[in-house]
């Protein structure tokens, strides 16, 4: 048998997806709390954490993105049509944070409009692709190659809930980006926040859990069916023992537990996704292999992506090394 | 639809390019920026290098990307009629590849010559003295001297090879409604009339555009009228926006030809009509450029991918309407954005350049943007211990 390259490739753009959503997702959190803290002096403190990382993060969705177009360019063509709106608003919402971060820091009498362009900017961007996350689930109509649905398929109670739960979830990962990062006033408000986030994003990732299988038998098959049920039972057991960990980890006012057991929440979120969705990736349409390139494209593209991957992932975790330890007010980092 | 029929081919040129400039690019702009009193010379400079190559890995891919759907090549067709690669090398190698990627390359060059010049020739009119602007003005002139005659050959060898691949296209550029056996006119301005299908109130040059395009004055000339009417590109923005892009770049040179003449006279810091007309020709790239992608773009119609697939079958299942929205609110928002940013931009560029002057205003966070090692270690090492003594 010959390599399995749309395979490969599925797992490839899944890693990219879920680089971006565990990156992307903590600065977009710090920009969703944004407004919740006053004070200029913190709010600098707060955009200083994440200012080394944040356009390196957002890399991810364009190499997301850029893959689908790539190797599963069929399923480009329709879920692009499909998702038009939410998208549209995400890029605007993106287009505006990121400019904060530059022009902020050119003006005093302009600061607030660029701080609203940072929290509105960045809550716009979460709640659209919280908005796309749900239609997705939700399936996406295909006649012959092309998206059958209409104008407003996006636009349901399901994928209002996916939206509300993604902003709710990425301003838990942002409090718990901001309990690690930084220390005294900024640490407690975010510790504060983090302790109703926390439980408030349990119960919308247990809500979505449980609507899911009901939209879809599909997914009620996968999920429930003997035997897959042996595979897909540590998924809850496991969202079980990061609650656990979160929740404790804010009561004993611990630093870097909360964080990372709301990453380890997303992770499972996104393994949970990918059992619905196997092996589909246009939701109950088509799958991996019928919107695969052609082969030669596929290898094409696989000598570059296996050298400079690797390559993009080693930088980009020795930059979170060196910016280890916590921020401080001026804007230098100190151990 | 689109980019299922062509994603296999221009996919992977458009995934070679995130990849690389993911890499070059932002891994190492952050060094570029970071300054040079944190890496040191040398670094900095090796920094700056692999930015511009990486700019240009970006450039090359993106550029054959736009010349595969120009000129396709190395394709096949598959039973769910996508285009397929079939051969790599000449996929990416299509035949207006080189053209224009050089015609590319050198506009982008170009316009920063242009804008550089123009901030360096802002502050000599303030103060000839300033030996900052005299360097700045003095490298972009040099460059606009060099750069543009290699920039109208290279436009002149592209032009050529789209009269071999694209006939269409420099009919409408052309403005010839009609086919001349006997020698067309180069047509130097004039206006179109799609009705009429004639260019009105033509100055024209006889016999130019023959000796131009098939180097013989008597070069018989094909013109729109061997073209199906549902086949021809819109004449009137092709014709005028080739012009728009020409005219400028004639003014490119004539600027560069003042500036030596300037420089051989010794005079060059010393001619404030010099700077003026550099300070007006500063925008003069941002608009040629626009103007020459115009004309390509536009030329090419009405195809997306050359002579196979029509841009009305390109076209995804998304209402009017909702285009229609989008496009508005990217217009908006690019306004807002670019206007404040512009707002900035001028405002740095209206201060006059010093010698050591700081990278960075104190307030301003450190970005990183991916690192390289050296650097980063640097930042985090030298940075506070030292209360900020790496900062100015």
């Amino acid at each position: 048998m010959t390599v399995n390259l749309p395979f490969i490739w599925a797992g490839l753009i899944a890693f990219a997806v879920l680089a971006y959503v565990i990156l992307d997702g903590f600065d977009l959190g710090v920009g969703i709390i944004f407004p919740f803290l006053k004070g200029e002096a913190h709010r600098d403190e707060m955009m200083n954490s994440v200012a080394p990382v944040w356009d390196g993060n957002e890399t991810w969705l364009v190499m997301g993105g850029g893959g689908l177009m790539a190797v599963f360019p069929l399923a480009f063509a329709i879920i692009m049509p499909a998702l038009y709106a939410p998208i549209i608003v995400m890029l605007l919402g993106l287009i505006f944070r990121g400019v904060a971060f530059e022009f902020r820091w050119k003006t005093r009498r302009g600061q607030f409009l660029w701080d609203w362009a940072f929290a509105g900017g960045s809550t716009a961007a979460a709640f659209a692709q919280g908005i796309a996350l749900g239609a997705l689930v939700q399936g996406i109509p295909v006649a012959g190659r092309a998206y059958a649905g209409g104008w407003w398929d996006w636009l349901t109670p399901f994928s209002l809930l996916t939206g509300r739960a993604l902003v709710v979830g990425y301003a838990l990962l942002g409090a718990g980006w901001l309990i690690w990062k930084t220390e005294h006033h900024v640490q407690d408000r975010a510790r504060a926040m983090a302790l109703w986030l926390a439980p408030a994003t349990l119960a919308l990732i247990g809500v979505v859990s449980v609507w899911t299988p009901f939209l879809n038998a599909a997914y009620w098959r996968r999920w429930f069916a003997w035997p897959n049920v042996l595979l897909t039972a540590p998924v809850p057991f496991l969202v079980g023992v990061a609650a656990v960990v979160l929740m404790r980890g804010l009561i004993k006012r611990r630093e870097a537990s909360p964080f990372l057991a709301s990453q380890a929440l997303f992770v499972l979120c996104f393994v949970g996704l990918g059992v619905s969705f196997y092996p589909h990736i246009v939701p109950n349409s088509v799958t991996i292999w019928q919107a695969a390139a052609p082969a030669r494209s596929l290898a094409f593209l696989l000598v570059g992506a296996s050298v400079l991957i690797p390559l993009i992932l080693a930088y980009t975790a020795y930059s979170y090394w060196v910016f280890r330890g916590k921020v401080n007010v001026a804007g230098g980092y100190h151990r | 639809m689109f980019s299922d029929k062509v994603g296999p081919v221009i996919g992977p040129l458009m995934g070679y390019e995130v990849l690389s400039a993911f890499f070059l690019e932002a891994g190492f702009l952050g060094v570029m920026l970071f300054g040079r009193e944190r890496v040191g010379e040398k670094l900095h400079f090796l920094a700056t290098l692999i930015v511009a190559i990486g700019t240009l890995f970006s450039a090359f891919w993106i550029l054959s990307a736009n010349s595969w759907m120009q000129t396709p090549a190395g394709y096949g067709v598959n039973a769910a009629g996508q285009f397929t690669p079939v051969d790599w090398w000449a996929v990416i190698f299509n035949p207006s590849f080189p053209y224009r990627l050089t015609h590319m390359v050198l506009a982008a060059y170009l316009t920063t010559a242009f804008v550089v010049g123009a901030v360096g020739a802002w502050h000599l009119l303030r103060d000839r003295k300033n030996p900052a602007a005299r360097v700045m003005f003095s490298m972009a002139m040099w460059m606009t001297v060099l750069v543009t005659p290699l920039q109208i050959a290279a436009g002149d060898a592209h032009g050529l090879n789209t009269l071999e691949h694209q006939p269409a296209k420099v009919m409408a550029m052309e403005g010839h409604y009609q086919s001349h056996p006997h020698g067309a006119p180069l047509i130097l301005f004039g206006v179109p009339n799609s009705v009429g299908r004639r260019i009105d109130f033509a100055v024209e040059v006889p016999k130019l555009s023959s000796l131009i395009l098939k180097h013989d004055l008597n070069a018989p000339l094909a013109g729109l009228d061997t073209i199906p009417l549902d086949r021809q590109p819109p004449v009137a923005i092709v014709f005028w926006s080739f012009r728009i892009m020409v005219g400028l770049g004639v003014a490119m040179l004539g600027l560069g030809l003042c500036s030596l003449w300037a420089r051989l006279r010794r005079r060059l810091y010393d001619a404030p009509w010099l700077h003026r007309a550099a300070v007006a020709m500063g925008p003069a790239g941002f608009a040629a450029v626009p103007a020459g992608w115009l004309t390509t773009e536009a030329g090419r119609q009405p195809y997306t991918v050359y002579g196979l697939l029509t841009t009305a079958r390109s076209v995804s299942p998304i209402a009017a309407t909702a285009v229609g929205a989008s496009l508005i609110a990217f217009i908006v928002v690019y306004f807002t954005l670019f206007g404040a940013g512009a707002f900035y931009i001028l405002r740095l560029m209206n201060t006059p350049p010093r010698p050591h002057e700081p990278e960075l205003s104190p307030d301003e966070p450190i970005r990183a943007g991916g690192l390289l090692p050296a650097m980063a270690m640097d930042a985090a090492g030298a940075l506070s211990p030292t209360d900020g003594g790496a900062r100015p």
